[in-house]
């Protein structure tokens, strides 16, 4: 064993900065859930204030109850997440299989092809798509926004799955071959299992960006019935008048699925690693 | 029957062309092993036969029946791989079942050859158990038994034995000589130990690049190579090549000896300084340096002798075998 990490001076070091890391990212967070819990004039007297009997309040959580429907826009969020990265992870696993385990002409420049979009933001193209969507009567759908994410996710989805896919042994794939399985159930059975860390590490790149993002909700699928969350919340930011109650409470609200989607991905993650050590 | 025959085999991966021309046939129940330098193609051969890689030319027969264009589940072969290759979410008894229940066999029949098979490997008590729950070995035996309990007509191993112990090795090797003998089926068997070979085979096709050297029974080999390469690849110690004009003989030929050949004798025509001895109790190899050759000479028993020590070794001339310049065998 490496004998600094046993030296307690070390230790000190290494977790006085790890805890100083995690308090300067949670802070934000912090102040987010202890003021939604507080009324409009104790959030700008003291901001840092935890909420007391004076100033505790439901007030934010009861507008944004009553403004909008509010669970059916997270739930159109949480449908567009969800479906968005189930077709990544699909599309983008199939697309690295085929590139790293069937030779085929162009196969190198198909893999750059694919790779290309990773360094293209999808947003430049926002009007073509726009043109395209309202040519297809997908404006106001939520199709419009999980097409829109799938192809904005496939690229680094690909670029990082086939390099896992190349290390995946051969002798395994011919086994199965061998042994009588067909392709598809090579790919899912064999194949996908083994890289499933990989799978998670695109599902968390790819899932906080999807949930968090108000431009092509904005721009596609604006309608009262296809809002999104973070679409939703935007009613109370006015321009002259900002409801910081109903904000922070939407707000507190929002962090809680993407907080279970992460946990459940993370476990996956790890998941993956130990199960490699073992072996 | 044959249980394979193989016509003008050739395999070209674009301008590198890895298998010529290979011709070779293997009785139904022989055990027959490919073995040459790494990069001569046997594995490449092994991988044509089962059909995960198409030849580009010949004809691959197996069971009478041509099979160059069925997928490899259907050509009636098991193979046991190098790096095992066990299936990881399944366990023992699931590795072993696959194959048999995408053959939608009966159920009955599946848990008889599972029983078999886990009985005749030692199995048994690990069949509930997941592959990295078990050790090299086991895992090895898994392999195997996976093969086993489809009941090819052919079996085909790659290079079992390298991920193994050397102890182990021997054991599985044993084990495997015990399985060819329970089971009395045809098996290929890719190496690139001869000693494996030697121990292990019916018939031994020696490969180099690509091409067939020479085919025959391990004693065969061992007493008549066909050539340089075959001589030089089988035995160990490997045997000793030295010019003719070294030995006092005319001409330009290479004479072969095999190290146990070699003896003391003090008027001996190869004077040599030893240059490294290795004392392995019952038999003595010396390495010594005959000007600037290096001979290796296989002394039965135990030796004095030390590093830097002028010796005088002499040979029978009926035990030598004499190579033109090509490598071919004179005599």
């Amino acid at each position: 064993m490496n004998k600094a990490r046993h030296n307690p001076l070390n230790m000190i070091a290494m977790h006085g900065a790890l805890i100083l890391y995690t308090l300067i990212a949670l802070f934000p967070i912090f102040v987010i859930l202890i003021n939604s819990f507080k009324s409009r004039r104790a959030i700008f007297r003291e901001p840092l204030a935890l909420p007391n009997a004076d100033s505790f309040s439901m007030i934010g959580y009861e507008t944004v109850m009553k403004q909008g429907d509010f669970f059916l826009y997270f739930q159109n969020s949480m449908i567009v997440t969800v479906a968005s990265l189930f077709f990544v992870l699909l599309f983008g696993a199939m697309a690295a299989y085929a590139l790293s385990e069937y030779q085929f002409k162009g196969n190198l420049v198909m893999g750059l092809y694919l790779a290309l979009g990773i360094m293209i933001p999808i947003r430049i193209g926002t009007v073509a798509i726009l043109e395209m969507m309202v040519a297809t009567g997908l404006v106001n759908t939520l199709w419009a926004l999980i097409l829109v994410y799938t192809a904005q996710g496939l690229p680094l989805a690909v670029f990082i799955l086939s390099e896992f896919m190349r290390q995946v042994s051969d002798d395994l794939k011919n086994a199965g071959r061998i042994d009588g399985l067909s392709e598809y159930t090579i790919f899912f059975r064999l194949v996908l299992p083994l890289v499933r860390p990989a799978m998670a590490t695109v599902a968390v790149f790819n899932m906080i960006p999807i949930w968090n993002d108000l431009w092509f909700p904005l721009i596609l699928a604006p309608a009262e019935e296809t809002k999104t969350l973070t679409l939703g919340s935007q009613v109370f930011i006015g321009q002259f008048v900002t409801d910081w109650n109903a904000v922070l409470s939407a707000l507190s609200m929002a962090i809680l699925p993407v907080l279970i989607l992460y946990v459940i991905f993370s476990r996956q993650l790890i998941r993956g690693i130990t199960s490699g050590a073992v072996k | 029957m044959t249980a394979l025959t193989l016509k003008n085999v050739n395999k070209s991966f674009g301008n590198v062309h890895v298998l010529k021309d290979i011709t070779l046939e293997v009785e139904e129940g022989e055990f027959v092993v490919f073995v040459g330098p790494s990069g001569c193609g046997k594995s490449t051969l092994l991988r044509v036969i089962a059909g995960l890689e198409d030849a580009s030319s010949g004809d691959i027969n197996i069971g009478g029946q041509q099979v160059n264009l069925v997928p490899p589940s259907k050509r009636g072969i098991a193979m046991v791989f190098q790096s095992y290759a066990l299936y990881p979410h399944l366990s023992v008894r699931g590795n072993m079942t696959l194959a048999l229940k995408q053959e939608k066999q009966p159920k009955s029949v599946i848990e008889e050859r599972v029983a078999n098979a886990s009985r005749m490997l030692n199995l048994e008590p690990y069949l509930d158990r997941y592959p990295s729950e078990l050790s090299g070995g086991q895992r090895q035996r898994v392999a195997i038994g996976r093969a086993i309990v489809r009941e090819p007509k052919l079996f085909l191993f790659d290079e079992p034995l390298s991920n193994l112990d050397a102890a182990l090795r021997m054991n599985t090797r044993i084990e495997i000589a015990n399985l060819h003998r329970a089971l009395d089926a045809s098996m290929i068997y890719v190496t690139h130990d001869q000693t494996e070979a030697m121990t292990l085979a019916d018939k031994i096709v020696v490969l180099r690049d690509g091409r067939v050297e020479q085919i025959g029974s391990p004693m065969e080999l061992y007493n008549n190579p066909a050539n340089q390469f075959v001589a030089g690849f089988l035995g160990s110690p490997s045997m000793n090549f030295l010019p003719e004009a070294l030995l006092q003989e005319s001409g330009q030929n290479t004479i072969g000896i095999r190290p146990e050949d070699l003896f003391l004798s003090d008027d001996g025509p190869l004077a040599a300084r030893v240059s490294h001895v290795e004392k392995l109790g019952g038999d003595t190899n010396v390495i010594a340096k005959v000007q600037d050759h290096d001979v290796t000479a296989r002394l039965f028993g135990q030796h004095a002798i030390a590093e830097g020590q002028e010796l005088r070794f002499g040979y029978a001339s009926e035990k030598a075998y004499r190579f033109d310049e090509a490598g071919q065998r004179l005599t």
